[in-house]
């Protein structure tokens, strides 16, 4: 902010003199009763103006620059495979092709790497359209069941997906974990397997204080409507980092969530073959499904926004400043002159 | 409608209510209902329970309940504990005088009891200096005349000495008689006229006579005055309890409501309005999102068939979450900083009075910011404008001027060689100067005689006739002692027949204990007394003379004398007795009877009576009508007293350049044609520079008020001065009432206790503690020492508190509606199904505590220094008929809070997409993002900065981090180590920056452009204050006030119709009219650059 407006000592010092400081009971004098506070008043003056956008351009191009150069630095490999995955002769039904066990939903794909991507690579699945911010999906789980095995019967938020028939709870309980993501990949890089590493993908706060080492899953996936991925019953919830990440619901129906990592470099051109399990259904409210590789920087993955938009606001103040510097050489104008003054302005009895 | 009090008869006396004082509103048992109830007959109070209750119903509730209910209870807890804590000093006092102990008899013994058991009809003794703790009527004291002295200031202010006497029955009892006395009062039912008590009273036998003996209010010692100069006095208890005339008077008056609170209670249902419509529209849309697509989104597991409540669950959830948009904390930042104006006012040195060591005070700490907004100002004359100490200066005795070349009679040498001379004329002029009075002589032990008046005019008349060696030595029962020359003249004062507005006059009767001759003395006014003259006599000089005071602002009063015959006055006696004791229409009767006695009186002249004007007066009322106020007179004075002291105090300008239109007459057609023929002349000057003010008095006031109302309100709005002389109290009052109705704010300021009403009724009521007693002061919402202090209590105080409280709420709605566009903008991204972006502590917190503390340090924001505004006081006019907090200011404060929610909104949602698109990540970011945004807004937005709010501002940025901080510590919560994971993020600042460029950005370049290329006059005075500042405060300020008082002065004659079209009709719509229709029309010149202004200020004013 533009504060380098004039201490006002002078506010009070005249009447301040004058007065006579009697010792009166009632009114306790003190600068602050007396609302005489030492203040600073700061003026929008054309300079101050001015310097403040010259500076916010000057400050904000350079950031964004860096921003931009960031983000282009990371590398990234997308591909829709959503569609592509489906056998031609099931194209039109898709529905009944993902909904059957029986289908072979196994589906290859060939991705080429651009640039050289530095490890730890990191993979990605990203769903289009999938509302995992809807109001009755994000409320459906029970925090307190998947930190201790005693609360195992809080499944009141997790309706419709709280209890089996039978009514005994379901643990994990709720729409967001009944709808665990379940496609699998396998990578090979020029035709060698290529591990993924599956450790570590979730955050170590959830593993520890969210998601119990002793709760373990129990009547999962149990019922006549089966969700997404089954889990196995003897890993406590506090491994299952598939399902904490997924567990940590995105507010945007475009969201991305870490599968793993690939810990070797590729090179640039090598081909990356990918062994997709395509099991989750999208298909019903046309939503897409991508696989994205992606490598790291300190302003995280690739998103240009950051930088365009610092590059945008940097040049329009150095615009807005360079139009003030006009502005107030062609069209000068006196601060605080008492003719602009609407009274001193009419003289009186004008208007007859 | 009868009360009989048996006295000393404890058989009886169940039947009313004891003596416990109660001014408690509350019980222990009633006072949560009771507070509740209050506290839920605002509307706003009764939308948050509803609300409230909403959010138990979890299947809606996007929050945790809690975050309603939290600030809902914080607020009524807060509300209820300062009633409680009132209360409790209520009981604690009510408790004190309740347990005092007093004497009182029983079965004829002296007994000490609480005052709370007195029973109506016991007796109750008092020594000197006790507390009357009910309300009594007096049968016995120490004196043996049977008088007692007591002071009642705790009841009407006035600080004098008041006799009172026992009841003729009673005379000469002594206190072992007193112990065993019998008898029955015949009392009216209890009221609050501390003015009367018509009543009888009847001893039964043995005790003499069964008379019945009337009892008047001199012979009552009523509830919490005090007893002095009398060892004791005992009485019988009337009224006890909440019943006595202390006790009925109390009430609670009306809550006033400011234009400011209408205005906000105005918003508040707009913005109410428009939640119901964003909730219906989007509760559509969410319902058929949810049958077109959600249908589709398997994982959300729709069920095919719904609870019949179903299409309700979205509407009513959105309604949830709209519910922040009227921010639950404003009414009690509201309160808060109200109260912190009040106390600035109350603290302030300058306006403490020096020679009475009284500061000024705000009774009222709700109305701060309707002072203003005041746009008319009633004053009193005598007492307000002027100091109220009389001093005699000038009469005219059997047609000789006294003190007319001089200015002071006391010192003219033909005055004193007249008295000196011993002129029979003289003489007897001085004799009812010193006799014909109520005034009370009080010798000192070292002698001196002082004198306790209770009106200041008689208080000179005995000073001045003092000083001409008529002195007034004793007055002991009947018997009055006046030491003339050193020769001692004792008269018995027979009768007095008491003041009355009504009758404007006062006599006594005497007689002189050297001739046994009876005299009626008489002092009154001169409409009321001259024509009282007897027949014959040259009475032209007197009104001559009576004229001749008038032009010079003097008071006159003319005396009058008559020799009574013996059985004249026998005869006449016997009907005031008769009239006295009288229980129906009392006052009327014994008016009558004296109007048989007070005539064919010798008029022995004239006295005049001066009221200087109180210092500062002329300057005060300059600056203020500088400011765009008007001034009303309103006075009981006589027309040429007020014109003068009008003319004295700047109130008019005298001929060439003011002009007086007079309505007068004295029948209904002569009034109608004198309204008419002034209207006209108005409405043609109007536009001439020329000062004009009509001038009415109480006669034609009333004609016109019964029937030619629309008239006289047109004459009202078009004239910007008036005095209304001989107007009566609740004249006063109805002109209030006139100029509230058109819609201005109006101020009433007086002194006395015919200003009460007027003062009650005005829109803000100022009281001088004056000499009158502190009875309008009481009433009043202000009081003040003198009436100079008024322009510092308008244009500083409240226009600072206007402008402060303007910001301040409009600030809250900003703030409030911010974080509700960004729930709605959300729930277009989460298939609008009323999901909440941010958890529930946050929201609680954001309007309960990061919104509200920064903004609250704007009671210390100071747009312009007090010089500055008392140099330029038309920068008042920013502040009248609401024009820094009206709908089009408030669009512009709604559409800053769309804007900013866009940016936060979507830079958030682009800054943290894809990978980082986690749900609580992006809620705080988008709540930092908002918190950002309200410091820079706060910061731009005050004028200055002192510590404490740089401190409150970043203070609470700060303190917004470390809340963040420990909840994030917290794993139960929702958002554990969220704050910690995004502040070791480079692109969370890089957001936080870049959210606040975006959204101050074109504020600041707006701004900045207003504020060179189009400033408002205070954008100018302050770019004028703080680049000139140094010169103005060490150059020569009086030239500078001078210089810009030149400037102005022409132009404050032509304010009236710049207001006019000016006045933008945002305060009310059917009012407005009728100014409308009245402001000339033919300026259309002057009308279209002041509207250029105004529209030029309003845009100002957006965004600001």
């Amino acid at each position: 902010m533009n504060t380098t407006g004039v201490p006002a000592p002078g506010s009070d010092g005249a009447t301040d003199g004058s007065a006579p400081r009697r010792n009166s009971k009632k009114p306790k004098y003190s600068r602050f009763t007396q609302q005489e506070l030492p203040a600073c008043k700061p003026l929008l003056t054309p300079g101050i103006v001015i310097a403040t956008f010259a500076i916010i351009g000057i400050v904000f191009i350079p950031i964004g620059l860096i921003s931009l150069s960031a983000s282009k630095n990371v590398v990234e490999v997308v591909d829709r495979y959503d569609a592509d995955c489906i056998p031609d002769q099931l194209y039109d039904d898709k529905l009944s092709f993902i909904r059957s066990s029986e289908t072979n939903k196994t589906c290859t794909r060939k991705l080429v790497v651009p640039k050289y991507m530095k490890s730890p690579i990191h993979v990605y699945y990203q769903l289009d359209n999938f509302y995992q911010n809807h109001r009755r999906y994000v409320k459906s789980r029970s925090d307190k069941q998947l930190q201790t095995t005693a609360s195992e019967h809080e499944t009141k938020l997790c309706e419709p997906e709280g209890t089996t028939a039978d009514g005994s709870a379901i643990v994990p309980c709720g729409l967001i974990a009944w709808s665990l993501f379940n496609d699998t990949y396998t990578f090979s890089v020029n035709k060698k397997a290529t591990p993924v590493n599956k450790k570590n993908i979730a955050w170590q706060s959830d593993k520890k204080h969210k998601f119990g080492s002793n709760v373990y899953p129990k009547n999962f996936q149990n019922g006549a409507l089966i969700g997404g991925a089954k889990l196995n019953a003897s890993i406590p919830l506090s491994e299952q980092e598939d399902l904490i990440v997924w567990m940590r619901t995105a507010a945007l129906p475009t969201f991305r969530k870490l599968y793993g990592r690939i810990e070797v470099d590729i090179a640039a051109n090598e081909e990356i073959t990918v062994v997709i399990e395509n099991n989750y259904n999208t298909y019903s409210f046309g939503g897409t499904k991508k696989l994205v590789l992606s490598t790291a920087t300190w302003i995280g993955g690739k998103n240009n926004f950051l930088g365009l938009a610092y590059l945008t606001i940097g040049g329009l103040c150095l615009f807005l400043a360079l139009g003030f510097i006009t502005l107030y050489f062609f069209k000068p104008r006196t601060l605080g002159d008492p003719s602009y003054l609407s009274w001193n302005r009419n003289p009186s009895g004008s208007p007859n | 409608m009868k009360r009989f009090v048996y006295i000393n008869d404890d058989s009886c006396q169940d039947s009313y209510c004891d003596n416990r004082i109660s001014n408690r509103k509350y019980t222990l048992l009633n006072f949560l209902p009771k507070n509740l109830w209050e506290q839920f007959r605002r509307f706003m109070n009764q939308y948050f329970l509803l609300i409230a209750c909403l959010q138990l119903w979890s299947l809606i509730t996007p929050v945790n309940p809690a975050s309603t209910w939290g600030p809902l209870i914080i607020i009524f807890a807060v509300s209820a504990s300062k009633e409680a804590w009132d209360d409790y000093n209520r009981y604690l006092l009510d408790k004190q005088a309740n347990e005092k102990e007093v004497w009182v008899v029983k079965n004829g013994v002296r007994k000490h009891i609480q005052a709370q058991d007195i029973r109506v009809g016991s007796i109750v003794w008092l020594r000197e200096n006790d507390e009357v703790p009910c309300d009594l009527v007096l049968i016995g004291t120490s004196e043996p005349l049977g008088i007692c002295y007591v002071e009642t200031a705790a009841l009407d202010g006035e600080t004098d000495l008041k006799t009172r006497v026992i009841p003729p029955t009673c005379v000469g009892l002594d206190s072992e008689q007193l112990h065993k006395i019998k008898g029955v009062i015949e009392c009216p039912n209890p009221d609050k006229d501390i003015r009367r008590f018509d009543a009888n009273m009847r001893l039964f036998p043995p005790f003499i006579d069964n008379d019945l003996c009337p009892l008047t209010i001199n012979n009552t010692l009523l509830q919490s005055c005090y007893l002095r100069y009398t060892e004791w006095a005992c009485g019988v208890a009337v009224y006890t309890g909440n019943e006595t005339k202390l006790g009925m008077s109390r009430g609670i008056p009306e809550p006033k409501l400011t234009a400011v609170d209408a205005m906000i209670d105005k918003l508040t249902g707009a913005i109410f309005l428009f939640q119901i419509v964003v909730v219906i529209v989007l509760g559509f849309a969410g319902n058929v999102w949810k049958d077109t697509e959600a249908r589709k989104q398997w994982y959300v597991l729709y069920p095919n068939e719904g609870p019949w409540y179903e299409l309700l669950v979205i509407p009513l959830r959105f309604e949830l979450l709209c519910s922040i948009m009227i921010p639950i904390s404003l009414k009690v930042s509201l309160d808060l900083v109200k109260s912190v104006y009040a106390k600035f006012i109350d603290w302030d040195e300058e306006m403490l009075d020096q020679e009475t060591d009284t500061p000024s005070h705000a009774a009222n700490t709700a109305i701060s910011e309707d002072l203003g907004q005041v746009e008319y100002i009633l004053t009193d004359k005598t007492g307000t404008l002027t100091e109220n100490r009389m001093i005699f200066r000038r009469c005219c005795i059997n047609g000789t001027f006294y003190g007319n070349e001089s200015g002071d009679a006391l010192k003219d040498v033909e005055m004193l060689n007249a008295v000196a001379s011993n002129d029979t004329h003289v003489i007897r002029f001085l004799t009812v100067m010193a006799l014909c009075n109520t005034v009370m002589p009080v010798k000192s032990n070292s002698g001196t005689i002082s004198y306790k008046a209770q009106s200041q005019d008689e208080d000179a008349l005995v000073n001045a006739a003092a000083r001409l060696h008529m002195v007034l030595i004793s007055k002991n029962g009947n018997t009055v002692e006046i030491n003339y020359n050193g020769s001692i003249v004792q008269f018995e004062m027979l009768d007095i027949l008491e003041f009355t507005s009504d009758r404007k006059r006062m006599s006594v009767v005497v007689k002189d204990c050297h001739s046994g001759k009876i005299f009626l003395l008489s002092k009154g006014a001169d409409e009321a007394t001259l024509p009282c003259s007897i027949p014959g006599q040259q009475i032209r000089t007197y009104i001559d003379a009576v004229e001749q005071y008038a032009q010079l602002g003097l008071r006159t009063l003319v005396l009058g004398w008559r020799e009574l015959q013996e059985d004249e006055y026998r005869e006449w006696s016997r009907m005031f007795k008769e009239a006295n004791s009288t229980l129906v229409d009392r006052e009327w009767k014994i008016a009558e009877v004296c109007q048989r006695l007070e005539l064919d009186l010798e008029i022995l002249g004239v006295t005049a009576i001066e009221d200087r004007l109180q210092e500062g007066v002329p300057e005060t009322i300059e600056i203020l009508r500088q400011a765009g106020i008007n001034f009303w007179m309103l006075t009981g004075d006589k027309q040429s007293t007020a014109i003068q002291v009008a003319l004295q105090c700047n109130f008019i300008s005298s001929e060439p350049k003011g002009q007086l239109l007079f309505i007068n007459g004295k029948t209904e057609d002569e009034v109608a044609r004198s309204l008419e023929r002034v209207l006209l002349t108005m409405r043609i000057t109007s536009s001439e520079p020329k000062d004009l003010a009509f001038v009415v008095d109480g006669w034609a006031l009333e004609i016109i008020l019964k029937q030619y109302k629309e008239a006289f309100t047109e004459l009202a709005i078009l004239s910007r001065t008036a005095i209304c002389c001989r107007v009566t109290p609740s004249q006063k009052a109805q002109l209030v009432e006139l100029l509230k109705s058109c819609d201005y704010r109006t101020l009433a300021i007086g002194d006395g206790g015919n200003d009460v009403r007027m003062i009650q009724q005005a829109d803000i009521g100022v009281g001088i503690s004056g000499r009158e007693g502190l009875q309008a002061a009481r009433a009043a919402d202000y009081r003040i020492g003198k009436f100079r202090f008024l322009k510092r209590l308008i244009l500083v105080h409240g226009r600072y508190s206007y402008n402060r409280t303007a910001f301040l709420s409009q600030y809250s709605f900003y703030k409030s509606l911010l974080i509700c566009f960004i729930q709605i903008l959300f729930s277009f991204f989460s298939g609008i199904s009323g999901t909440s972006l941010f958890n529930s502590v946050s929201l609680m917190a954001y309007n309960v505590f990061y919104t509200s503390i920064p903004v609250m340090a704007s009671i210390l924001d100071k747009d312009l220094s007090e010089k500055t505004v008392m140099q330029h006081p038309q920068i008042l006019i920013y502040c009248q008929a609401g024009r820094l907090i009206n709908p089009s200011t408030f669009a512009g404060w709604f559409g800053r809070s769309l804007y900013h929610a866009l940016v936060v909104f979507l830079i958030s949602i682009h800054a943290y997409a894809d990978e980082k698109s986690e749900m609580e990540e992006l809620s705080m970011v988008a709540l930092s993002g908002c918190i950002w945004l309200q410091a820079f807004v706060v910061m731009l937005e005050m004028n200055s900065f002192t510590l404490l709010q740089f401190l409150a501002i970043w203070g609470n940025f700060v303190a917004f981090y470390v809340i963040n901080f420990i909840v994030s510590n917290i794993p139960s919560a929702g958002m554990y180590t969220i704050m910690f994971r995004l502040c070791r993020q480079p692109s969370y600042w890089i957001t936080m920056v870049l959210i606040v460029a975006v959204g101050m950005g074109p504020v600041l370049a707006l701004k900045y452009f207003r504020y060179t290329y189009r400033p408002s006059a205070i954008n100018i005075l302050q770019q004028a204050e703080r680049i000139r500042g140094p010169i103005y405060s060490l150059g020569n300020l009086e030239s500078q006030l001078k210089s810009v008082e030149k400037d102005v002065a022409s132009l404050s004659l032509n304010q009236p119709k710049n207001r006019n079209s000016v006045y933008e009709p945002l305060l009310s719509d059917s009012p407005t009219a009728t100014r409308r229709s009245i402001g000339p029309s033919t300026f259309d010149l002057f009308q279209s650059t002041q509207s250029r202004l105004s529209s030029s200020y309003l845009r100002n004013c957006k965004n600001n």
